[in-house]
Formats: structure tokens, sequence, C-alpha cells
């Protein structure tokens, strides 16, 4: 029952966000600053959601600058940079890190 | 433009349509690990299969799915997890106002289902369209169809793997991964760099933060730092 709660709860927030501006506030004319903002918000949420994966140790959470999932994303943008392809940049990261835990790095 | 086209957005729908399609396919390796792994982690958080299917098609929201599942597995309250999915989804409505000068004369009948279609991929592939594109909204709908089948597909396999996958793999790995590979197209300027630096910088010291409330803060600082770097770069010219 809990379950089925969060699964609708979840779903019904979702879409009240998606459709906020495009149903909701339909028609409304957003000043320029706003429009503007929205412009560096992908580059802003994205970098909010991958630098913690990259930068704090699964195990402990603190700060590793030293663990294999930092150069393992880095050299996954270096790909991403050059290639453009998704499939390239989750190889390069993925191989990397799998590489490195069987050495013995974590 | 013919007579019997009732507004400009019906022009030319269909091959505009397949053009999102096309735009989409090179995302769909990174969309199925990571719809798997929302898939997956349902799952192994207490869901049945059914529920962890039901998440994906009614949630339809990757991050919010995968923060939802591990509070679950922590027996956290039901408001506790809405609340922290209406925060990590609170970069849905900025897409959804900034897609929202392109929607104009589209039917509110359509705008539901355009609406609930929007996700980081999509979002990313529309904003990322030729500039010569006559037809953006039926280019939306093209790349929301194609990432809503492939997430949906991704989830129905890692619901029905479920607790097979061996703990060692570094699945979850995949999510960054796809992410990398989103953001770095979208950094073409100065005030761009500085933005993802600065939220990363923030996100991550702010990491201890409960609820990902490290994700918003960041995103905010982010976004501020960039509209600063602007304005100077402005005062400059």
């Amino acid at each position: 029952m809990k379950i089925w709660l969060v699964i609708v709860g979840v779903g019904l927030v979702s879409l009240l966000l998606r459709s906020s501006f495009l149903v909701l506030l339909r028609g409304r004319h957003l000043p320029g600053r706003v429009t503007s903002s929205l412009g560096l918000v992908p580059a802003a949420v994205l970098a909010a959601l991958i630098a913690p994966d990259l930068l704090v140790s699964p195990a402990t959470g603190t700060l590793d600058l030293l663990g294999p999932r930092l150069l393992a994303g880095l050299i996954a943008a270096l790909v991403a940079w050059r290639t453009r392809n998704v499939l390239w940049t989750l190889v390069a990261g993925l191989s990397l890190l799998v590489g490195a835990q069987a050495l013995g790095w974590r | 433009m013919t007579e019997s086209a009732p507004h400009p957005h019906s022009a030319a729908a269909a091959p505009a349509f397949r053009r999102g399609l096309r735009a989409f396919t090179p995302l769909i390796p990174g969309v199925v690990p990571f719809s798997m792994v929302a898939g997956i982690a349902a799952v192994q958080a207490g869901f049945t299969p059914a529920q962890s299917i039901a998440f994906s098609l009614i949630g339809y929201a990757g991050s919010a799915q995968l923060v939802a599942s591990q509070m679950v597995a922590a027996h956290a309250p039901v408001a506790l997890i809405v609340l922290s999915s209406l925060i990590v989804n609170l970069r849905f409505a900025m897409y959804s106002a900034s897609m929202l000068p392109l929607f104009g004369g589209v039917p509110l009948s359509s705008r539901w289902p355009l609406a609930y279609g929007l996700t980081d991929q999509a979002y990313a592939v529309t904003v990322g369209r030729p500039g010569t594109e006559a037809n953006p909204v039926a280019y939306y709908a093209g790349a929301a169809t194609l990432m809503w089948l492939s997430w949906q597909s991704g989830t129905v396999v890692g619901a029905l793997l479920g607790a097979r996958v061996p703990a060692g793999w570094p699945l979850d790995f995949a999510v960054p991964l796809s992410f990398i590979a989103l953001l770095v197209p979208v950094l073409h300027t100065r005030p761009q760099v500085l933005t993802a630096v600065v939220s990363a910088l923030v996100a991550v010291a702010a990491n201890g933060l409960p609820f990902r409330l490290n994700l918003v803060l960041g995103a905010v600082c982010g976004v501020a730092a960039g509209l600063l770097a602007r304005r100077s770069q402005a005062g400059q010219a």
C-alpha cells in the first residue's frame, strides 16, 4: 500500500512540475530575465547531479579526490567532448571503473 | 503552407517528428542502462516487478525513482519521499518554462501528453535542434516518444532481472556517465562553464544535506554565478 502511495505521489508531483508552464501557466509572458536564466539551468542541474557521484566516496560519504570514479568521469567527459556519442562515453567510463576496481583501486 | 493546415504546427509535422526520432537515437545506449538501473533499484528496495514497472509508467522520472527507491528501502515516510521527488524534479518546471515559447498554438489536449514526456534527454535534444528546424514541437514529440519507449523497455528488463544483478557491478555509475554525455554539449560559453563549475562545487560541499537538497542548492548557486558572469561580460562589451 505504501509503495503504491509513493508511486502515485511521485507521479502526480512529476506531472504537475512538467505541465506547470506548458499547461497551467500557458499564455503568460515571462520576463526576459527569467528566460535568460533558464538557459543556464541544464548546465547547473546536470553538473549538480554528476559531481557528487564523481567526488564523494560511495563507501564513506566523504570527499574523495583520489578515487577511480573521478578519473573515469573525467576520461568519459573527454570522450563525450571528442565523440559527442553517449555509447562511447558509457563504454569508456564504465570500463575504466571496472578495470580500476579489478586492480583493487576503489 | 496549404489551406488545409489549421495552424502552423500541423504543417510538416510528420517529417519533423521523424527528425526528432532520428536525433534521439544516439542517446538510446545511455538511456537504457539508466532505466535498467532504475528498474533494478526499485525491486531491490522491495517493490514487486509490477510495481517497479508501474513506477516508471506513472512517475517516469529516473533520478526521482532512484531517490525514492533508496528512501523506501530506508523506511522513510511517504510524505518525505514525495517532497524529495518534488525537489529532484524541480528542473522539470524550469524545462517546462523554457519550452513554453515553442508551444504557441498547440491545443490543450496535446499539451498534457507532451508535458508528460518532458525529460532531461528529450529536453536536451530539443534545445540542441538545428536552427533550421521548422516545427520544434513535432521534433520534440519525436524525441520524447523514442525516449519513452527506450525508458519503459529498459525498466521492464531491469524490473524482471531484479535482484539477479551481482552486487559488485558498478551499474549505478552509468547514471552520472549518461548525464556527462548530456552536459558536455551544453557547455558553449564561459558563463555556462562557470555555472556548471559553481553548481558542481556547491553540490559536493552540501552533499551532507538530506533529500538531495544539495542538488537544488548547487543549481541555484550555479545559475546565479552564470548570470553574474553574463552581466560582467555585457558590461565590458
